[in-house]
């Protein structure tokens, strides 16, 4: 999926779990993220400091599509 | 022949340990088979002992691998075996990471032989054909019976020194290795034939087929986030409370678009997750931990992004097809285009 819409030139950031798999299918742009039920969340957190994880998480994400890369990239 | 010593690993969900609310169950060690390991023994008869059977959650593995590889080497190393067989893991996503690279990583580590089996759309495939034989199986347990007569005969042959013959006479996925042989015909024939055949428009088969390529590249970077429009794309399987298009929870024949307008974060009020496959319970909880609309929100109305587009696209992942999941894309992507979407989130479970 990110191939085929990256393909129409928008730049896509992958945010998962298993980096192995997102760099096998091709993924440009990686943010791991935290677990694969709760990818953006972790459950064992208060509500606020889950926000503001997930708020680092997309914060990541969105320096990653103002930053210019000619391969693969994971945004640790 | 000495027996073949063998050391098999299957997931929780194999073991009978339990569903996705198990995938979390570290590694662990169980003497002698254990569910489709007694499938297996039986068919390996006298030639084959299965002295034990490594069992570890699919989340585990995946979600740390170095850790988790490491602690099952140490947990088999004193059983001093000949061979690793993992799965058969069908079209099971993390299952097959984790069979792929556990058996790449002990034959690499303890110099044994190692076998797996999987449907060729596993992105465990990908990822370890290279390094081992992977048998290819149907994508789900119906072919379970089938699967393990064949990694049974497979094993053995691997044990006897057998030669292991190219890919499409032993069933394997191919490995991309080229070995000599030798062929009655020399190669200016062969080419001519081939040559023929093509002219003629009959079937020929290259000798040497170019590598695939399958890469895009990157999309150029976004200039200005204050003005940018920002959409939300997941394989997680979000959809609106009660699943109003039906998405399945595994092989998704469609995707969903679905409007945020309303919405400055998700919740179990209004949405949950269609997903099969992994544990649900917390993205029904709060939808956000996958599609982090609370946060974009927050984030537009800071000026930190120009906007965020008013709908998310949404299928789930489980086992779906790559064919069905380049359509969806498609689709999506040209309604992206359309709408004038700058950047994308894709966030996957």
């Amino acid at each position: 999926m990110v191939k085929e819409i990256e393909k129409t030139g928008i730049p896509v950031v992958h945010m998962c779990t298993i980096v192995p798999i997102s760099k096998t299918v091709g993924a440009n742009r990686i943010v791991p993220t935290i677990a694969i039920p709760h990818p953006l969340g972790d459950p064992g957190l208060t509500r606020e400091e889950e926000k503001k994880l997930r708020r680092q998480l997309v914060e990541k994400a969105l320096k990653s599509l103002t930053t210019n890369i000619s391969d693969q990239t994971v945004f640790e | 022949m000495e027996k073949l010593k063998i050391i098999h690993y299957i997931n929780q969900f194999y073991a009978g340990i339990g569903g996705e609310e198990k995938a979390d169950e570290p590694p662990q060690l169980i003497k002698g088979p254990v569910g489709p390991g007694i499938a297996l023994q039986a068919a390996l008869g006298e030639s084959g002992d299965i002295v034990a059977t490594v069992v570890c959650g699919d989340s585990t593995y995946t979600e740390k691998m170095d850790e988790t590889r490491e602690r099952i080497k140490e947990l088999v190393k004193p059983f001093n075996f000949d061979m690793i067989i993992a799965g058969p893991a069908f079209n099971a996503g993390r299952y097959g990471v984790a069979c792929g690279d556990v058996a790449s990583f002990l034959q690499k580590e303890l110099g044994v032989f190692a076998l797996t089996g999987m449907y060729p759309e596993n992105p465990g495939v990908d990822l370890y054909k290279k390094e081992l034989y992977i048998l290819e199986t149907k994508n789900s347990a119906a072919d379970m019976r089938k699967a393990i007569k064949k990694m049974a005969t497979f094993a053995l042959r691997m044990k006897q020194n057998d030669v292991i013959e190219g890919y499409k006479e032993e069933g394997y996925i191919k490995r991309g290795l080229r070995r000599n042989y030798f062929n009655d015909k020399r190669g200016s024939e062969r080419a001519v034939d081939m040559l023929i055949s093509k002219m003629n428009q009959r079937p020929y088969e290259t000798e040497y087929s170019m590598p695939e390529f399958d890469r895009v590249k990157p999309g150029n970077s976004i200039k200005d986030l204050t003005k940018a429009k920002i959409a939300i794309v997941t394989s997680g399987g979000i959809v609106p409370k009660g699943n109003p298009d039906h998405i399945e929870s595994s092989s998704a024949s469609k995707y969903g678009k679905y409007s945020i307008k309303e919405f400055n974060n998700l919740s179990n009020m209004d949405h949950e997750t269609a997903h099969g496959g992994y544990d649900p319970i917390f993205a029904n909880e709060d939808a956000d931990r996958v599609v982090p609309v609370d946060v974009l929100r927050d984030l537009e109305k800071e000026g930190k992004i120009g906007k965020l587009h008013p709908y998310f696209y949404s299928t789930t992942g489980n086992g779906t097809a790559v064919a069905s999941a380049k359509k969806f894309a498609t689709d999506i992507a040209l309604d992206l285009k359309e709408n004038k979407v700058d950047a994308v989130i894709l966030t996957s479970t």
